[in-house]
């Protein structure tokens, strides 16, 4: 039983760095870009639900909306502000630039709110359903049902609209997609913008499970995300579901079985396992060209 | 229809075009005939707003297109099938379709071209639902070519379509070219295959290291001594 239970806890942790692997992946995809400030807006969207629960009194639905909603506006402005005038340059610069970003957020966040840990309020009542002996709490059941809903969601988006095809075609051959006509800028930002709406959602599912706010708080899950995303074959969606999964469990397994201190290194361990025996990630496509 | 005054590109320190000017009438087929680097795509991606001209003006009808952002091009009637075809490999024959109609708001319209296009091009009808980085090299051409006919353009930019086609496939696309102008779609084209470009062409321009050095009609070019030498082999 503790197998499953355990199994089931590393696919909450695993839904979570899944969502956020995402925003990574997207971003890679369209724009040819790490972000590393994602992490970072993971933070800001947990001081705006932090406040807007705490703070407001506002439900919880409402708060994750409002989070959600100033994470897009700063995902985007991040984009616009920091990455858009350096479409030309080369790709350190930017990488720079990302943590330049990402620090900036950090302390613009410590200057604002202090660098004090403020103790996110319980969102999730405890208790879950029984089975068995086997307990699994609400808060994994809503973050994996969370996931899969942003994942169908996402999926249908990307594979059956005209922006999402679109999207693809931005990533596949920017040229090319400026010749039918599409404006690559304004699916940069739609990008940024899906990505940043996203890690509110993770950010409030982190919170729930990990109930401390602080100023560097999206800096791990940022970078395991990111691991995800490579581990899954970064540029590709369901590489990111995958990978963030398969993380959450193997880091869970790990911490189990082996050794909590060892969980980190273990993960990575594995991350550096499959680069080398498959480096474009498991899920990964090399595109060939034809002549 | 296509008026091009003294344009000028230049790769940083380089100048590629130096000062051309040419035209593109109602209903011509123009051919823009040139050795490797002579500037002939650097030429199409300046008019399709891909590179920004260093000088001069490109003017479709009464638009200035250099003033306007290039992905507002294709809607203003000018598409173009780039050199290498450029498809995307990770769509279906469809999808890369569906999205050459992008800036076309008319579902009908759009539905219609796509017949269009499979009248044209019916090897596309049978590999609709393939990926597009599945087909073979001709066929790849064909989607390029029907994938800027979906925007129903009134002129039709193509860069190098027979290059690294097989002779039985380059026949096919040169007649293709010829009907899509009888339909009523004016042509430039670009070329490397002098001779076969000429044939179709009723004006032709030759560019050498970023100058115009001669046009004339199609057969005129042709015929001439000069380009016999240097493009016809002899």
């Amino acid at each position: 039983m503790d197998f499953l239970s355990y199994l089931i806890n590393g696919l909450g942790l695993g839904s979570v760095y899944a969502i956020i692997a995402l925003g990574y992946t997207m971003v890679y995809g369209i724009a040819k870009m790490l972000n590393f400030a994602h992490g970072d807006v993971i933070m800001i969207g947990a001081y705006v639900a932090f406040f807007s629960i705490g703070d407001l009194g506002l439900p919880v639905i409402p708060s994750v909306l409002l989070s959600m909603a100033v994470c897009t506006v700063l995902g985007v402005l991040i984009e616009r502000l920091a990455y858009k005038p350096l479409r030309a340059a080369s790709a350190l610069s930017v990488l720079i630039t990302a943590i330049g970003v990402s620090y900036f957020l950090q302390n613009a966040a410590q200057l604002l709110w202090s660098s004090s840990t403020k103790v996110f309020p319980t969102i999730v009542s405890a208790g879950g359903i029984s089975w068995n002996g086997l307990t699994v709490s609400w808060l994994t059941l809503i973050t994996i049902g969370t996931c899969i809903v942003v994942m169908i969601c996402l999926t249908l988006f990307i594979n059956h609209t005209k922006t999402g095809r679109a999207m693809r075609a931005c990533s596949e051959d920017k040229g090319a997609s400026v010749l039918m006509g599409i404006n690559v800028n304004k699916m940069i930002s739609i990008t940024f913008a899906i990505g940043s709406g996203l890690a509110a959602i993770a950010s409030v599912l982190l919170c729930a499970a990990y109930p401390s706010v602080y100023p560097t708080l999206g800096a791990m899950p940022g970078i395991k995300a990111f691991t995800a995303a490579v581990f899954g074959g970064i540029g590709s969606i369901p590489g990111a579901f995958l990978g963030g999964l398969l993380l959450g469990v193997i880091e869970i397994f790990a911490k189990a079985y082996i050794s909590t201190q060892l969980s980190d290194a273990i993960v990575f361990a594995v991350l550096i396992l499959v680069l080398l025996i498959k480096p474009t990630g498991l899920l990964g496509k090399r595109i060939r060209e034809k002549v | 229809m296509l008026k091009i005054t003294d344009l000028k590109v230049s790769y940083g320190m380089i100048e590629a075009i130096k000062g051309i000017s040419f035209e593109v009438g109602d209903g011509e087929i123009v051919t823009l005939i040139g050795a490797n680097g002579a500037g002939k795509t650097t030429t199409m991606h300046a008019i399709s707003g891909l590179l920004k001209p260093a000088g001069g003006g490109i003017m479709l009808g009464d638009t200035e297109l250099t003033k306007i952002p290039s992905h507002r091009i294709v809607s203003m009637g000018l598409a173009q099938v780039p050199e290498g075809r450029r498809v995307f490999a990770l769509q279906t024959v469809e999808e890369n379709l569906t999205l050459g109609a992008y800036t076309r708001k008319d579902k009908a319209g759009i539905a219609g071209s796509m017949e269009k296009v499979f009248e044209l091009f019916p090897r596309l009808k049978e590999r609709r639902k393939q990926m597009a980085g599945t087909l073979s090299g001709g066929e790849q051409q064909m989607l390029a070519m029907g994938r800027a006919l979906m925007a129903e353009p009134s002129i039709l930019l193509l860069d190098e379509p027979s290059m690294g086609l097989s002779p039985l496939l380059v026949s096919e696309i040169f007649h293709i070219i010829v009907e899509i102008n009888k339909n009523g779609t004016t042509i430039l084209l670009v070329e490397q295959n002098a001779k076969r470009a000429l044939a179709i062409a009723d004006r032709a321009y030759v560019l050498e290291t970023g100058l115009i050095t001669l046009s004339g009609t199609g057969e005129e070019l042709a015929n001439d001594e000069r380009v016999k030498k240097a493009y016809l082999g002899g």
